[in-house]
């Protein structure tokens, strides 16, 4: 069948481009047919939303300007319709700039709040993974029980156990605050302070989040071929180094891709801060993706200001990825 | 028994205005019933309402219609309060899968009404026929015409414990908040509790304004005036009850959750609330029955007491087949009647709307106990931005209350958001 296509490409003197992606239709259709399902639907899911919500950043949408005309039914009776007085219209950049200097919403307090949000998150969740999972990769009695029991929280789903946690640390009937009494200490109004809440959060997600890095680095761990542990105790190395100089390097490919994508997921990580802190103290531990819910779906949705929210954090994780991807190459990582 | 009882009592109440029905002329009834018959339609209703506590009366109501009227159909359908906003707001907004009746919140109806989504009833039965009354339908009105009829309605008062009051000598609720501050420190040397817990929501600080003669904007100046100096009198009042420990400092989060339970357990003796909540204050073991709740209006300012109104009604979804309007409204008849109502307020305690309800209902002490607070009832801006006020409300009470910010300073704050985010239009006096 290609022998024939190509024949009748050399024959006929049509543009050479034309007859090449003939050729490779002709050629690859199947393989166009197989795609073809997979484009349409990440096109459908992902492109098309994407391409509304950043032109929606640069209109004043919201859900009261969107029609064209406003009507009012009578029951039983007639119905009249206005054209809208007020309806959408382009604004250009004037939701960022409204955003970024702080004319409406707080931004910078949400940035603060992300980066300090996701560091945390990330940083924790990858030492405490890779402890547990260096503790699990070795032999002992009942590692399979440790190993199930261990990620039990990932199985949880998320606002359940943001409501245990946040009970845990409810200032007054919580778990936490009467066992620091029982030790004597004076109890923490957890909720009542900015960082006292974060760390709330953070240790919500900690426990919720350790499991899946400890999985990912439990598997990297097993790719790491033995030779290379005994050939360095031959050399006499102590465990530390051989920690450092063989289980670090080999977990190097599995650990930056966890890391990028725990990164992502923290920083978008809407369930724990809207159920644990509900964004107390007033306002001062939301993060930029509950700030964008808010904006949405609070009262009257503003389209237009939930999209410009969703843009930027699309831009600060783009960004992120680039710079982090660059990162790596430097170091020699096929990415 | 105790809850089967009310039930008898309203049954007899519907039996005995049927059989009056009857009694009013054969032929007229037997018309009615065959118009009753002929109405035939499938209606969809979303109840809001809490499905383990107050659903099975709201479906026991839907029996009692179908009695009168077999053909119409009611698929009952009861959807979380906090989900339904939005649920019907994207519903009507796609123009697939919104019911055709909801039970929505007070402060929905001007939101929906202004983007189109409810039929307005005026002219129909429903409307004309009842009494309702004036502050509870206040919130159904938008631009002159009416989208709804008020289900129940509700108010702020201040809710006590009888038995601790007893214990600090305290005979009568206190009527100012100069006499709360008073009576917090009796109960807090003699009967060794707090004396009110002030949740920090700020929808529970409206008292404080509206007693000083403060809102918050003026609908019709088209101002905004959360900043205004009666307004900052009154947070400063609900201020120095925290600061001089008269209440307790509240906590940031779920303040009204801690807020209950310390009241059912007798560790606060008062508290600012609803009449939603005596069912469940009156059913804790803790707390010592009904018996032991008294409820007063809000304690006054010093222009008066003043509480917000709240409450749900009956809205009809705009984009409902026109065919099924009559069906529509003989259940929106049926259910605002004050026979319902009654029954309502005998099973669940909630107040009725319909003004002919409240003689059915003389020996509900539940509902009598709300009468004087209702008195004080203050209806509410109610326009389609309403939804957005409490936000920066609520940061402005954590603020003040928790953080002790400077009240003058955080209203101002408020002021500014709400210029900003919530009414635009609106001018900063």
């Amino acid at each position: 069948m290609s022998r024939s296509s190509a024949a009748g490409s050399g024959v006929t003197p049509g543009p050479a481009r034309r007859g090449r992606l003939r050729r490779t239709l002709d050629k690859h259709w199947y393989a166009w047919a197989m795609v073809a399902p997979t484009i349409f639907v990440l096109g459908a899911l992902v492109l098309y939303p994407l391409v509304r919500g950043v032109l929606q950043s640069f209109t004043n949408l919201t859900e009261t300007n969107q029609r064209a005309e406003v009507c009012s039914k009578t029951l039983g009776g007639a119905e009249s319709c206005t054209p809208n007085p007020d309806r959408w219209h382009w604004v250009g950049f004037d939701n960022y700039t409204d955003l970024l200097t702080g004319e409406r919403g707080h931004f910078w307090l949400l940035f603060g709040n992300t980066i300090v949000w996701t560091l945390a998150c990330v940083l924790l969740h990858y030492l405490i993974g890779l402890g547990l999972a260096v503790l699990l990769n070795r032999n002992f009695r009942g590692r399979s029980l440790y190993r199930v029991l261990l990620i039990v929280p990932w199985a949880v789903p998320a606002f359940v156990s943001a409501f245990a946690w946040k009970f845990l640390f409810n200032p007054k009937f919580g778990l936490i605050n009467s066992l620091l009494m029982n030790l004597g200490l004076d109890p923490v109004e957890w909720f009542n302070h900015r960082w006292t809440a974060m760390f709330a959060a953070v240790v919500t997600n900690v426990w919720l989040g350790v499991p899946f890095m400890m999985v990912a680095i439990l598997g990297g761990l097993q790719s790491i071929p033995s030779e290379l542990y005994e050939a360095a105790e031959m050399d006499g190395t102590s465990p530390w180094q051989r920690f450092r100089h063989v289980t670090l390097p080999g977990l190097r490919p599995v650990s930056s891709t966890v890391i990028l994508l725990g990164t992502i997921w923290t920083f978008n990580m809407f369930p724990i801060i809207y159920f644990v802190t509900g964004g107390q103290p007033a306002g001062e531990t939301e993060i930029l993706v509950t700030g964008s819910y808010r904006a949405a779906f609070e009262g009257l949705r503003n389209y237009s200001l939930a999209a410009t929210y969703g843009v930027l954090i699309l831009a600060l994780l783009v960004v992120y990825a680039a710079a982090y991807r660059r990162a790596l190459k430097s170091k020699g990582e096929v990415w | 028994m105790r809850r089967t009882l009310p039930g008898l009592t309203g049954l007899a109440a519907v039996a005995l205005v049927l059989s009056a029905c009857g009694g009013g002329g054969s032929t007229d009834a037997a018309g009615d019933k065959a118009d009753h018959d002929a109405l035939k339609a499938t209606l969809t209703w979303w109840d809001t309402s809490d499905p383990t506590n107050e659903g099975p009366a709201f479906k026991e109501l839907i029996k009692r219609f179908n009695a009168e009227y077999p053909n119409v159909k009611i698929n009952y359908q009861s959807v979380p309060f906090g989900e339904a906003q939005n649920k019907f707001k994207t519903a009507a907004e796609a123009g697939e899968g919104a019911p055709d009746i909801l039970r929505a919140e007070v402060a929905w109806v001007p939101e929906f009404a202004a983007a189109g989504h409810l039929y307005a009833l005026d002219g129909t039965d429903v409307l004309e026929k009842n009494d309702f009354l004036e502050t509870a339908l206040s919130s159904d009105v938008y631009e002159g015409k009416t989208y709804g009829v008020p289900q129940v309605t509700d108010t702020l008062g201040l809710m006590y414990n009888k038995k601790l009051f007893k214990q600090a000598g305290i005979t009568e609720a206190p009527t100012t908040w100069d006499e709360v501050k008073a009576d917090a420190k009796l109960l807090k040397e003699k009967a060794h509790v707090d004396g009110i817990y002030l949740n920090s929501g700020g929808y529970f600080l409206l008292p404080f304004m509206y007693g000083e003669g403060g809102d918050l904007v003026d609908t019709e100046a088209k101002t905004i005036e959360v900043a205004s100096k009666e307004n900052k009198a009154g947070i400063a009042v609900a201020q120095d009850l925290v600061k001089s420990g008269a209440a307790p400092k509240p906590d940031a989060n779920d303040s009204y959750g801690t807020m209950m339970t310390l009241f059912k357990e007798g560790k606060v003796a008062m508290v600012i609330n609803g009449p939603w909540e005596v069912a469940n204050v009156s059913k804790d073991p803790k707390f010592g029955g009904f018996e032991n709740l008294g409820i007063a209006p809000v304690p006054a300012g010093s222009k008066g007491a003043g509480a917000p109104v709240g409450g749900h009604n009956y809205v009809v979804y705009s984009g409902m087949d026109e065919k099924k309007a009559d069906a529509a409204t003989a259940f929106l008849e049926f259910m605002t009647s004050p026979e319902s109502e009654a029954y309502i307020a005998d099973e669940l305690g909630l107040l009725p709307t319909n003004e002919a309800a409240y003689d059915l209902v003389k020996e509900n002490e539940r509902v009598t106990a709300w009468k004087s607070a209702l008195d004080v009832a203050t209806a509410r801006p109610w326009i389609p931005e309403g939804g957005l006020f409490f936000g920066p409300l609520d940061e402005m009470a954590t603020k003040v209350l928790v953080q002790g910010a400077d009240v003058s300073k955080t209203l101002d704050q408020t002021a500014a958001k709400y210029k900003a985010d919530v009414v635009p239009e609106y001018d900063l006096p």
